[in-house]
């Protein structure tokens, strides 16, 4: 006799009843002879005589009666050797809640698979450049991890904007790429060491292009996930992703939210974050997210001084109620002034007590032989699937957070 | 001391000489600069909520904080004395400080005093204690199915609802988180 077809749990749902079936699952519940059997999206009750351990993976063999499977006979496929569910474990993290974080995973492949459908649409290039690189980026305020029994010296790269600045130069106009970036010592509901990073470039454009495909990939990537709605819930808020975005620049929301200058503050390194942190950042995004322009220059980072105001960086963030989700910026592209800047921030991690890292003199080899006019933005993806899956943590909506490793 | 790292949901720290617990914190790091923690704190003396941001690397100083099992051992003009029966050392809380824990007092009750900096500022008696009850309108027969209920004034002075067929001198099992009876206790 040969034996019944298999199905999926949610393609036996909709099976002609009576049919001999075999299913496979979890065996997660029991209740007068019945057994439940959890499947990739949902669960189904099997009649079963015979005895299998909680949690063993099973194939049962019956008769689907339009809701139930009869007359089930299970075989087991393995069986756990501990107690089941482990509360640290990882069935318990996915499958709590009736899978919510299970499903947190597969709404992330959805978002990745419509950020690829909006770049690719747009004849960019997904790239992939090393994750190991020789400078993590001399930020003052991003440390890096080393890689350990690396020769040449190796860091896990903090964002990958040296390289892709390199195939700009090489020629490729237009690139972006999804991929992991690490930061030593960001941890907490919005922060993971490793997260996922979308970057891209556009060679000929400047920061306000920038902020249009911003808001553009945001809104299609929102209709194109499960819900398909533009108003996203997070933390009680209800913020309005359709474009345009709100703008506003650094001096005008210092003075609308703190009552100071931003100007006169940036002085004064440590006053400024803290009134960004405190009492600007919560305001931002709330009803519709904001782009925050017009950084001060000593926080150009990356970005090119604009033209003309030189007190002001070319630089831009945007904020989802009171969250950063992006920096972006009109690139700077003057190998001397670069050369400057990385120059100062070293001596600044020498004098702060901080690693000094090196200078990554191909990069700069690229500016010298000449990178093309072109501005850039990173957008954290984590943070992004937060808000798009209304979930509480970016802990929540990756594949295994640090914590759990 | 405490690193900004260290800051986790009831962490108790020492805020401007006030020792406070931690009730929210957030990470925070505006793009390309410092790192922040944000927090919201409680006074544990007076209750109080505040906002604080520390910076990453700032240190907090852990409150003296040391939480004591005594036994309570008599009333004593406006206070009550307790009694830590390992070292038999005697503190006094007065009634202000012990509010309605007063009515979960009898002789011998073990409760759980808070000290910061060796002085008393919290005590938790007990989740459940059992009170005899001093005075109770009488029940009704064939009625004790109803939800209805009626106070009864137990031995310490405390006034909890009851079910209609508690009778004085019944024992009563009293959740003291709540202040409600829990059922009437055998024996």
């Amino acid at each position: 006799m040969s034996k019944p077809p298999r199905y999926p749990i949610e393609v036996l749902r909709r099976l002609d009843a009576p049919a001999p079936v075999r299913v496979s699952g979890r065996l997660t519940s029991r209740a007068d002879g019945f057994v439940q059997l959890r499947g990739a999206t949902g669960a189904i009750w099997v009649e079963c005589a015979g005895e299998a351990p909680m949690g063993s993976w099973v194939t049962a063999s019956g008769e689907w009666n339009g809701e139930r499977v009869l007359a089930g006979r299970l075989q087991i496929l393995n069986a756990p050797r501990v107690p089941f569910p482990q509360p640290d474990g990882d069935w318990a993290r996915l499958q709590d809640a009736d899978g919510r974080r299970a499903g947190y995973l597969r709404g992330r492949a959805l978002i990745l698979r419509e950020i690829r459908r909006f770049f690719d649409e747009r004849a960019f290039v997904e790239v992939q450049t090393p994750a190991m690189v020789p400078s993590p980026g001399l930020d003052l305020h991003l440390d890096a991890f080393p890689v350990a029994g690396a020769e040449p010296a190796r860091y896990l790269a903090t964002s990958p904007e040296y390289q892709m600045k390199r195939l700009l130069a090489g020629g490729l106009p237009r690139i972006y790429q999804l991929g992991p970036a690490f930061r030593r010592g960001e941890r907490g509901t919005h922060h993971e060491p490793c997260f996922s990073m979308l970057e891209w470039y556009r060679a000929f454009h400047g920061s306000v292009d920038l902020m249009n495909d911003t808001e553009e990939l945001v809104a299609a990537v929102a209709r194109g996930c499960s819900s398909g709605s533009l108003v996203i819930e997070v933390d009680g808020t209800h913020v309005n992703l359709t474009p345009p975005w709100e703008r506003l620049t650094v001096e005008q929301a210092f003075q609308r939210y703190a009552g100071v200058s931003a100007q006169r503050l940036a002085q004064d390194e440590d006053a400024f974050f803290r009134v960004l942190v405190e009492q600007v950042e919560p305001q931002l995004g709330r009803l519709r997210p904001a782009f925050l322009t017009a950084y001060p220059a000593s926080m150009a980072s990356l970005a090119r001084l604009d033209p003309k105001n030189t007190a002001i960086a070319d630089r831009f963030e945007a904020y989802v109620a009171g969250i950063e989700l992006c920096n972006g910026f009109g690139e700077l592209i003057d190998p001397v002034e670069q050369r400057e800047r990385l120059t100062r921030d070293q001596a600044t991690r020498r004098a702060r007590g901080l690693p000094v890292y090196p200078i990554d003199e191909r990069f700069l080899g690229a500016l010298e032989e000449g990178m093309p006019p072109a501005g850039g933005n990173a957008l954290g993806v984590d943070r992004l699937v937060m808000f798009l899956l209304g979930a509480d943590s970016i802990a929540d909506v990756v594949a295994i957070p640090d914590s759990m490793l | 001391m405490y690193e900004t790292s260290d800051i986790k949901k009831n962490l108790k720290v020492l805020i401007d000489g006030q020792p406070c617990a931690v009730v929210w914190h957030q990470f925070v790091k505006p793009g390309k600069g410092q790192a922040f923690t944000r927090t919201k704190l409680k006074n544990m003396i007076t209750g109080n909520t505040m906002d604080r941001t520390f910076k990453s690397g700032e240190k907090l100083a852990p409150a003296d904080l040391e939480e004591r099992t005594m036994q309570y051992l008599y009333a004593d003009g406006d206070g009550r004395v307790f009694m830590d029966t390992g070292t038999y050392d005697q503190i006094t809380l007065s009634n202000e400080q012990l509010g309605e824990t007063a009515f979960f007092l009898l002789d011998g009750t073990e409760v759980s005093i808070l000290l910061f900096e060796g002085n008393p500022i919290g005590v938790t008696p007990p989740n459940f204690v059992v009170l005899e009850v001093k005075e109770t309108e009488p029940g009704f027969k064939g009625d004790t199915s109803s939800n209805t209920t009626k106070p009864a004034i137990c031995e310490t002075g405390f006034t909890v609802n009851v079910p209609l067929f508690v009778e004085e001198g019944d024992k009563l099992k009293i959740d003291t988180r709540t202040g409600s009876y829990v059922e009437r206790s055998k024996g």
